[in-house]
């Protein structure tokens, strides 16, 4: 409890310090202003911190080379934070208050798919233009909105890998793609359905079957009928998504049943501690993330992924592991730099079409922004649970081991 | 749905997984089932913080398991805690809204429930968690057919607990002060049984059986603050379906719910296993009420 005190007592601190700090210099000519309405406190309080301490730093580090040059004079950047509280009612007022009372005329996004759901209409209208990378909704980009742009992969796009790995390996193992049958078990919520329906698109483009496609109901953690199924129909490919309960769900009674596939894959492997909770159970599990520091990604600014990922953990010595939160917040600022520089402009709407015109090379991967504003230059990678640790086996030009396959059985 | 069922013609052994796993699966919810049924049969209040106990009796295996200890050495600790904090909430809420009408008392164990969550939320934070039993599993049919011991135990533990409640019941003074204020608690008052203490009891007996369950649930499937929900409902349908007062019918209930469950999932997919569940409670209410019917029509 007095640690949870402290801890708040200088969170508040550097809320107000950084707000401060944002306030006076907005002011300042010199000085560019980015706004964000982000949970500070809330729900995803945590996850709102990564994704600050990744804006900060690239504040800091742009600001540390002279920050950016338009038109022959540099300006600082600094950012002007709200507090959500992780609603999305509070990201669409404090929006609004960013944009009439404080005149900011360039965004970052919130935290989460919701919030930034909220935000996208308020940015819509005043026609100002925002860089989200915490929103992964395939729905964010499907309502033809001009002025949002996201950093990360979107939501369809997190089994994608896996399939296009079983489709490589079928060709070596002189099989058609089309032989492979698929099972899948997607929680139902939105989220998850995001992920099914990618999964189902890219199956039916390489004409693979879908046998089982099962929805779990939210409030059950039993997905021993679904199982039952998939032991009798023996699919090639297990897929689940279901946040951390259906992943170590998963992972338990497909051992405690005897269950497998050459490839099984799902996510949520690292938030429900798939390699502590069940070492051995959890051996040979593909898992898709945004990013990882083993990555051969880099940029200027920053260096390799790993670079990125030893200074961040040397500036705030807090963290242990580097969330990807992180640096795709670290990410976004990179790229509202990127396009002051190319804009050589101000004007949020030239600056909105020198965003759409994004093709850089960053630490985080490469940003390059679709009709829609999802970025579709970033592939998801794949990392399978190798030894215990999680090792980036797809897609093959990224990989730094190769995949095991198949998956063996779990003794 | 169809290939499905020509699944289980052509290759049997699956309905014996089928079947073991919902027989597993339903004598874990059977134990939630019939701590409800007693308490609601002796004191006529709607336990729906009955999920919530299973939670907590959960987190006392998690613990377990993290001192480095086998969460199966849990049980009689969760459920002797359970006890106790069944005696104490009964002192501090239960008691006073017993005489009270139905909705105070569904009100105030409702708030009861939200306490027990975000209690765990505080100290446990909101984490899926899990207990390892450290048991194997047993291999039938060459492997075809796959059950995990703890789920066997949980099985066996379930009927043994039941044949324990009805010796009590049967042959215990307790016990028979216990039904005799069930039947009548006026009438039990006046012949000199202590009501108050039964329902205390009572309470306290159901609390430590659903300490039980939890520590069983933690280590066949996981445990979260909230998912206590889940069971509070589960408990419910089997003794609506079953009826109070009848510890029988409530575990055969719970157990044919578990296998029915099972096979809604299997042939018609994960997303139909609740509907059909409550889909045949609703048949079976429809159902009771046309045998009333039934029955009045002949009494006239």
């Amino acid at each position: 409890m007095k640690k949870f005190v402290i801890d708040s007592a200088r969170l508040g601190a550097a809320v107000a310090a950084a707000l401060a700090f944002a306030g006076s210099a907005a002011g300042a000519d010199d000085t560019i202003t980015l706004g964000s309405a982000i949970s500070v406190t809330g729900k995803y309080s945590q996850e709102g911190k990564n994704a600050r301490d990744g804006y900060d730093l690239t504040v800091k580090m742009i600001n540390e080379r002279g920050g950016v040059k338009i038109n022959g004079k540099s300006y600082k950047l600094a950012i002007k934070y709200y507090d959500d509280e992780s609603t999305p009612a509070r990201t669409a007022q404090l929006l609004e208050r960013l944009i009439n009372q404080d005149g900011i005329k360039y965004m970052l996004g919130p935290y989460a798919s919701g919030p930034t759901k909220a935000a996208a209409p308020v940015i819509e209208k005043y026609k100002i233009p925002m860089v989200e990378a915490e929103g992964a909704s395939r729905s964010l980009f499907t309502q033809g909105y001009r002025y949002l742009f996201a950093a990360l992969s979107t939501s369809e796009q997190y089994l994608a890998p896996a399939i296009h790995l079983a489709a490589e390996l079928a060709h070596k193992e002189g099989k058609k793609p089309s032989d492979l049958r698929i099972a899948m078990a997607f929680e139902n919520d939105p989220f998850s359905q995001d992920i099914r329906a990618g999964v189902e698109e890219d199956s039916k483009k390489l004409g693979m079957k879908i046998v089982i496609d099962d929805k779990l109901p939210r409030d059950l953690s039993d997905m021993s009928a679904t199982l039952t199924k998939v032991k009798a129909l023996k699919p090639d490919i297990i897929f689940v998504s279901g946040h951390t309960k259906g992943a170590a769900t998963a992972t338990r009674q497909m051992k405690e049943m005897g269950v497998n596939a050459p490839m099984v894959a799902m996510t949520h492997c690292e938030s429900a501690n798939l390699t502590g909770k069940f070492p051995g159970a959890s051996e040979g599990i593909l898992c898709p993330t945004q990013w990882a520091e083993t990555l051969k990604y880099k940029d200027d600014l920053y260096g390799t992924a790993m670079d990125f990922n030893t200074l961040f953990k040397k500036t705030y010595p807090e963290y242990n592991i580097v969330p990807y939160q992180a640096a795709q917040g670290a990410a976004s600022v990179e790229i509202w730099a990127d396009a002051f520089r190319r804009a050589q402009s101000l004007d949020p709407e030239k600056l909105r079409d020198a965003l759409a015109a994004t093709d850089m090379e960053t630490f985080y991967g490469h940003i390059k922004f679709g009709p829609a504003g999802n970025n579709i230059a970033k592939p998801m990678v794949l990392r399978q649970i190798q030894g215990g640790k999680y090792v980036v086996v797809a897609p093959t030009k990224y990989a730094s081991d190769p995949v095991v396959f198949p998956r063996k059985p779990v003794e | 749905m169809w290939e499905n069922l020509q699944i289980l013609i052509a290759a049997p052994v699956f309905n014996v997984q089928l079947i073991l796993n919902g027989l597993t699966v339903g004598a874990v919810f059977a134990l939630a089932g019939y701590g409800l049924a007693l308490v609601w049969g002796v004191t006529n209040v709607k336990n729906l913080a009955q999920g919530d106990f299973v939670m907590m009796g959960g987190y006392v295996a998690y613990e377990f398991g993290k001192h480095g200890l086998n969460p199966m050495l849990a049980l009689v600790p969760a459920a002797a805690l359970m006890f106790a904090f069944g005696w104490l909430a009964y002192r501090l809420v239960i008691r006073r809204v017993i005489q009270l009408d139905l909705f105070t008392s569904l009100l105030a164990t409702f708030g009861m429930a939200i306490v027990i969550q975000q209690s765990l939320n505080l100290v446990f934070g909101p984490d899926v968690r899990t207990a390892r039993s450290g048991l194997g599993e047993i291999k039938m049919f060459g492997g075809m057919v796959e059950i995990t011991e703890i789920r066997l135990i949980a099985f066996a533990l379930c009927i043994l607990l039941a044949a324990g409640m009805v010796l009590f019941m049967k042959k215990s003074r307790m016990g028979q002060a216990i039904r005799a204020t069930a039947q009548d608690a006026r009438a039990a008052r006046v012949l000199g049984v202590n009501t108050d203490r039964v329902y205390a009891l009572t309470y306290s007996i159901n609390a430590a059986i659903c300490g039980a369950a939890g520590v069983l649930i933690a280590m066949i499937w996981v445990i979260q603050p909230f998912y206590g929900i889940a069971y509070s409902v589960r408990a419910f349908v089997i003794v609506t379906a079953a009826g109070l007062g009848n510890l029988a019918a409530v575990i055969m209930t719970a157990l044919g719910l578990g296998v029915i469950e099972q096979y809604s999932g299997f042939v018609l997919g994960a997303q139909f296993q609740q509907a059909t569940i409550v889909g045949l409670l609703l048949a079976i209410l429809i159902w009771r009420q046309i045998a009333l019917k039934r029955q009045r029509k002949a009494l006239q």
